[in-house]
């Protein structure tokens, strides 16, 4: 145990995801020996995410103002909704360039075991904008795990009443990679996902 | 340092550092086993896929202490699938959410890691085997799943002889204080009276009588659920966490017109 303040910083260090004690009392010291306007910055930069940052009212997103960069912009197609779990998805998918529609961030994936049912993600949320009939096509791109599995078949019996095209991210083989290498799991779901090769 | 391998059906997976998994197993010869998986959580894990809550692998661990309980986490370090039910699991949310409830009953019911709990893990395979092949209603493998998982714990319910005086069948009263149908005599305050045909379901249930079970009516399967969440209740401290998404998964089933 270390003094007040330094204990004190270790602790709040220790609280944040995928950080265990030993790294926390690595960055502690690693900021005690910091330049002071380094670690202004970082305090700075710290409150400045909760101050001005929140969730875009439409779509669930992290946002600066009442919507997120992407529902403002006027140049995405209003037919097409992406449904992810986190907003670190929506970055990851914006980096592929490949997606010109809009987003819906659930917030999480159903996990029964951990007390998470439809009723705690952003599901209603969904639904009600997909009730006046812009939106054609969903894309469920929940993580390739069992919960997003689940959550994305969920998702796909309630919305079946309203006749929307609803795809599912193929999931596969890992690009650059060696067919023989891939475990049979994903291979499997290589081949259910497998699209014509139209030459 | 020392190897050890064994079957085991994955319960529970959660999150550790920045690509690990803490991945708890109800293996075949150790009982409940907790085993830290590296690196599965990259897109490029050569094992990741295998070690999903439902599946069935055969798995090699490497434990630091020389046991696998106690003295930090063994290392999970080679996997191979026997079976994968998930993919027979995820694909109907009522499924899922029954598989899940087993799951957690089955971890609930090895509360002492590395005790073994042989019968505990042929249930749970026989279990979710007969909930991935769609063959009975999801609610009907779950409770059957949760009576015999009482019973191999030592709760058998009775419901036919009077579970206190061993009067001989059928017993109108059903008293989960008591551990099952009780005779008039041996009735206790709070015991209720359900209908004949739910304490047939029940009994068939636990002895695998699939015949009578999926002729089984919707109302008194129902009233059968609930008799096996309320003595299951009584049998374990805390609730399940996942047996209340089972009764919304049943009623947005409905809800969805089914
Ligand atoms: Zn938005
Ligand atoms: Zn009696």
């Amino acid at each position: 145990m270390y003094e007040g303040v330094v204990q004190d910083l270790i602790d709040e260090l220790g609280r944040l995801p995928g950080v265990g004690p030993k790294s926390a009392q690595r960055i502690a010291f690693h900021i005690l020996q910091a330049d002071p306007t380094d670690v202004r910055r970082l305090a700075h930069a710290l409150t400045e995410v909760k101050e001005k940052v929140r969730f875009c009212a439409v779509c669930g997103n992290v946002a600066q103002s009442e919507q997120c960069r992407v529902c403002q912009d006027p140049r995405r197609d209003l037919a097409v909704i992406c449904v992810v779990e986190e907003p670190k998805d929506v970055v990851a998918i914006e980096r592929t360039r490949e997606f010109r529609g809009r987003y819906h961030v659930l917030g999480g994936a159903i996990s029964p075991i951990e007390g998470v049912g439809p009723d705690d993600l952003r599901i209603r949320e969904l639904l009600a904008r997909l009730a006046d009939g812009t939106v054609t096509e969903l894309i469920l791109a929940t993580d390739p795990n069992l919960e997003g599995e689940a959550t994305a078949t969920y998702l796909a019996r309630m919305v079946k009443p309203m006749g929307l095209k609803v795809t599912r991210l193929a999931s596969g083989l890992p690009v650059g990679g060696d067919l023989e290498y891939a475990d049979e799991v994903t291979l499997g779901r290589a081949f259910e996902g497998r699209r014509l090769l139209d030459v | 340092m020392t190897l050890f391998r064994d079957d085991g059906i994955v319960l529970r997976t959660q999150k550790l550092g920045e690509a690990d998994r803490i991945i708890t197993f109800l293996t075949r010869r150790q009982g409940r086993v907790r085993a830290v998986a590296r690196g599965v959580r990259r897109t490029k894990s050569k094992f990741g896929a295998r070690l999903e809550p439902f599946s069935h692998v055969d798995a090699q661990f490497f434990a630091r202490g020389g046991e696998l309980v106690g003295r930090g986490l063994p290392l999970c370090t080679q996997v191979e699938s026997i079976a994968a039910y998930g993919s027979g699991i995820v694909t109907d949310y009522a499924r899922y959410t029954a598989g899940t409830a087993m799951l957690e009953t089955a971890e609930r019911f090895t509360d002492h890691e590395g005790e073994p709990a042989v019968q505990q893990y042929l249930l749970l395979v026989g279990g979710l085997r007969t909930l991935a092949s769609g063959a009975h209603d999801p609610r009907l493998v779950l409770d059957a799943f949760l009576l015999r998982s009482l019973a191999v714990n030592g709760y058998a319910p009775s419901f036919e002889a009077c579970a206190k005086c061993g009067l001989p069948g059928p017993n109108r009263f059903f008293s989960v204080a008591s551990g099952g149908v009780v005779c008039a005599q041996c009735r206790v305050p709070g015991s209720v009276v359900p209908s004949a045909e739910s304490l047939e379901l029940l009994g068939a249930l636990l002895t695998g009588d699939w015949e009578t079970a999926d002729a089984c009516e919707e109302r008194h399967s129902r009233e059968g659920s609930g008799i096996v969440a309320a003595y299951l209740q009584w049998h374990l401290e805390r609730g399940l966490r996942s047996l209340r998404f089972v009764e919304n998964a049943v009623r947005r089933e409905v809800e969805a017109g089914k």
